[in-house]
């Protein structure tokens, strides 16, 4: 519980020392709307959405940035506040397309929903709106610059969570846009392609390729699961249309990845329905025969009937015929004849078993990890 | 001239900041050692680096970069002890419109900077000092470290200096022709080498600045300032100005005045005084029709309030704020809107992008203010940049963002009938009433 006393909208609330009205707030459950805010970065102070009214004081400020002191009177939706937000929700729509019918990111979207709640739809200003073109040519991320609101999470992401630096801001004023590198592509910069400015980005200014068309958030089912590329574990939640999945997020509530993963867990999902994954094991039929090894000369596995010919089994016949060539092997020519490599992809427990088949199925010293080498 | 009797005139103000600049190679360290130069530093190495904060906090020295922060209370506000290094900032980023007194000490009488620059560091225990200085001033950076060069030789910087235990180390860098740098902590930023782009305050410089230090930052009329309170002391300055704004001040005249250039006078002194008195009044014998009083950021006065004394408190209550001391004064031929217009286009081009209402709001009030000026205004423009002036106003990330509004909202009050002229007769007013 905190040590500060603080009232927002009239109701008595407690905070801890150091944390910023919004924080707190949310804490609370109470709603005050933001853009350039994400729980998971530093504070920005850029949108200024967040604006609150302090009693004594003459400006309005952003929650966001502002620390709770003892006996701070606060409204989050005065009239004044709420003509602020709208004031610079008209001012960001003024530069921004009206092309929400299209847009991937409808219904997935905070300046759509903060336009929809301060009921923000003509544009006052009839000035100019920048047209810049959307053709990054890397692999995975879709910039479309017209869509950007500088709300600069996609450049804390990129800074404070991964340290990697790629995205920053270039030029200045209305000029001022997110580039990346030495204002280059995202693939000449030191980009990684890990996503995390794809996940916090609040519009449709970053955006995946693989998704882009594929379905809109209404449209498709939310799955949490565990990545399977590594031992880490990251949480995801797949969005899967029509059982295919269109698009994956990472879970904030992953106790291990806390809402970030990579490249792989994000954009690495193209083999789930790729037709040449295999779904069931395979062995060679000379195998499931009971034969020799036949000669390399007679290899010819696409034809039926052939020794060399993959033929789809059970998991129980598939096992039983490695483990019987191992004990083989073992009894023919000692344990020291086999070695085993195992993966940062398994989990310690897989890891732990592997010790165990080596050492004292087989009885083997010689295991390694994938890391040492 | 003036009716108010605790105001002063210059009739018997000696200056003080600019008495060098007459001298012939000013800007030598012969010519500075000359006239006295470093006697200052030399008096302030033997007193208790907390006297000389006492001093300044006496003498009433607010700073003469725009926001008139008291000087000594900034001081005091660096933390003791020797135990972290701190550090001194110096702003030569002079970029405000209409500013140009800060070029002029820099480049004739560097040393005197530098030895106000010394006597901070020495009374706040800072032994590393940056110079920043905008990157347009060449003659400026060619001086300062000229400057800097000749006081390592002469043992005003370095080691020990004079023998005592205090040592400072001073190096300049350059700016790359940003306005928002010479905001406090954007210029922080550019130091470290990063996009000039001002922080988030708190913390305040004094306790996280320059590469995460304690850091001092100060405006170089404020310096120059320092070395004349340890010599002459508090009282001598705090008996020059008014009750909140002491001491002697270099205001820059520009615009349609028939001698434009640097005045240093008592804080306090008319405006009108100023103008017609030390700038030889308005060229070609015309009416006065509006001055900026404190550079580009600073409300415009109409000139009726002309007799307004030069002071941060007499000039708020006017309307304005004394900013810089950066006069511009217009004549009856200057179109207003056409004043306008350039001040927002230099707003909107300066911006450095951080937050919505400066990035979009100048530019748009930049677009309406260009549509209105070429006879394309709409009917409902001038309630519409009402509009943007009120959404900006004091809801900017920094205080330059809302430094625009104060041009455009005081033309507007004080001159909108040029405004509505524009819109309805897509005519210029003052065009058609001057004959050709």
């Amino acid at each position: 519980m905190g040590n500060i006393n603080f009232t927002i909208n009239g109701e008595r609330i407690q905070a801890e020392q150091g944390q910023t009205i919004l924080q707190a707030a949310r804490e609370e459950g109470i709603y005050i709307p933001g853009l350039c805010d994400h729980p998971a970065l530093p504070p920005e102070g850029a949108c200024r959405i967040c604006l609150v009214e302090i009693e004594g004081q003459r400006a309005l400020h952003t929650s966001c940035t502002y620390p709770v002191s003892e006996g701070l009177v606060v409204n989050t939706n005065s009239d004044r506040v709420r003509a602020s937000r709208k004031f610079n929700l008209e001012l960001l729509l003024s530069d921004h397309p009206m092309d929400c019918m299209t847009c991937d990111a409808a219904g997935d979207c905070l300046l759509q929903d903060l336009a929809y709640e301060y009921d923000v739809s003509e544009d006052r200003y009839q000035g100019t709106k920048h047209h810049y073109s959307v053709n990054d040519p890397n692999p995975f991320i879709q910039v479309d610059r017209n869509k950007c609101i500088l709300c600069r999470r996609c450049v804390r992401a990129c800074r404070e969570v991964n340290g990697v630096e790629a995205i920053s801001v270039f030029y200045r004023g209305f000029s001022a846009y997110i580039g990346f590198g030495a204002d280059s592509s995202m693939d000449n910069s030191p980009c990684e392609f890990c996503g995390s400015c794809v996940e916090v980005c609040p519009t449709g200014a970053l955006w995946p390729k693989m998704s882009l068309g594929e379905g809109r958030p209404w449209q498709v089912e939310r799955v949490q699961t565990t990545c399977p590329y590594c031992g880490v574990g990251c949480q995801l939640i797949l969005e899967v249309k029509d059982n295919k999945i269109i698009k994956v997020d990472s879970a904030w509530d992953g106790p291990s990845n806390h809402g970030w993963t990579c490249v792989k867990g994000r954009f690495g999902y193209d083999f789930v329905h790729h037709p040449d994954r295999l779904e069931k094991p395979r062995v060679r039929k000379y195998l499931l025969d009971g034969k020799k090894k036949p000669a390399a000369s007679k290899r010819n596995p696409e034809k039926e009937g052939n020794p060399w010919q993959w033929v789809e089994v059970d998991w129980e016949t598939a096992l039983g015929i490695t483990a019987g060539k191992m004990r083989q092997i073992r009894d023919d020519h000692g344990p020291e004849s086999m070695g085993f490599l195992t993966s940062a992809k398994c989990l310690n427990e897989e890891n732990y078993l592997m010790n165990k088949l080596a050492r004292q199925v087989i009885g083997t010293n010689s295991i390694d990890h994938c890391a040492r080498l | 001239m003036n009716s108010r009797s605790d105001v002063p005139t210059n009739e018997n103000f000696e200056p003080v900041l600019t008495q060098n600049l007459k001298l012939p190679g000013s800007e030598k360290i012969a010519t500075y050692l000359s006239v006295g130069g470093y006697q200052a530093v030399r008096k302030a190495l033997s007193l208790p680096p907390d006297e000389i904060i006492d001093m300044v906090k006496r003498s009433g020295l607010r700073g003469r970069g725009g926001a008139g922060f008291p000087t000594g209370t900034k001081w005091g506000f660096m933390p003791n002890g020797k135990d972290v290094p701190k550090i001194v900032a110096v702003n030569t980023d002079e970029g405000e419109p209409g500013t140009f007194k800060d070029r002029e000490i820099v480049e004739q009488d560097p040393h005197q900077v530098l030895e106000g620059v010394i006597i901070a560091a020495y009374a706040v225990g800072a032994n590393r000092a940056y110079v920043y200085i905008r990157g347009e001033f060449f003659l400026g950076v060619k001086r300062w470290i000229k400057a800097i060069s000749d006081a390592y030789e002469f043992g005003f910087l370095g080691e020990n200096i004079l023998g005592s235990d205090f040592s400072l180390d001073l190096s300049v860098h350059r700016g790359a022709g940003a306005y928002i740098c010479g905001e406090e902590t954007a210029m922080l930023e550019s130091l470290e080498g990063k996009r000039g782009s001002p922080r988030l305050k708190p913390p305040y410089p004094a306790s996280i600045g320059l590469f995460g230090l304690p850091t001092l930052v100060q405006n170089i009329e404020t310096l120059a300032c320092v070395p004349h309170i340890i010599n002459r002391g508090s009282e001598w300055f705090s008996s020059i100005g008014t009750a909140q704004s002491k001491g002697p001040k270099i205001f820059s005249v520009s615009g349609h005045v028939n001698r434009p250039g640097n005045y240093e006078l008592p804080l306090g002194i008319s405006l009108k005084e100023i103008i017609y008195r030390h700038a030889g009044g308005i060229r070609n014998g015309n009416r006065l029709k509006a001055v900026i009083p404190g550079g580009a950021s600073t409300p415009i006065l109409p000139a009726e309030l002309v007799d307004v004394p030069m002071a941060f408190e007499t000039l708020e209550a006017a309307g304005s704020a004394l900013g810089t001391g950066a006069i511009i004064v217009m004549d009856e031929t200057t179109c207003i809107v056409e004043a306008v217009r350039r001040l927002s286009k230099f707003f909107a081009h300066e911006s450095c992008g951080h937050c919505t209402p400066c990035r979009i709001g100048s530019h748009r009030i930049y677009e309406i203010m260009d549509r209105i000026e070429k006879g394309q205004g709409h009917s409902g423009d001038i309630d519409l940049l009402l509009n943007l002036v009120e959404g900006i106003d004091g809801n900017t990330f920094c205080p330059m963002g809302s430094a625009l509004v104060n041009p455009v909202r005081s033309a507007i009050q004080h001159f909108r009938e040029e405004f509505e002229y524009h819109i309805t007769n897509k005519n210029c007013l003052v065009k058609t009433q001057i004959p050709k």
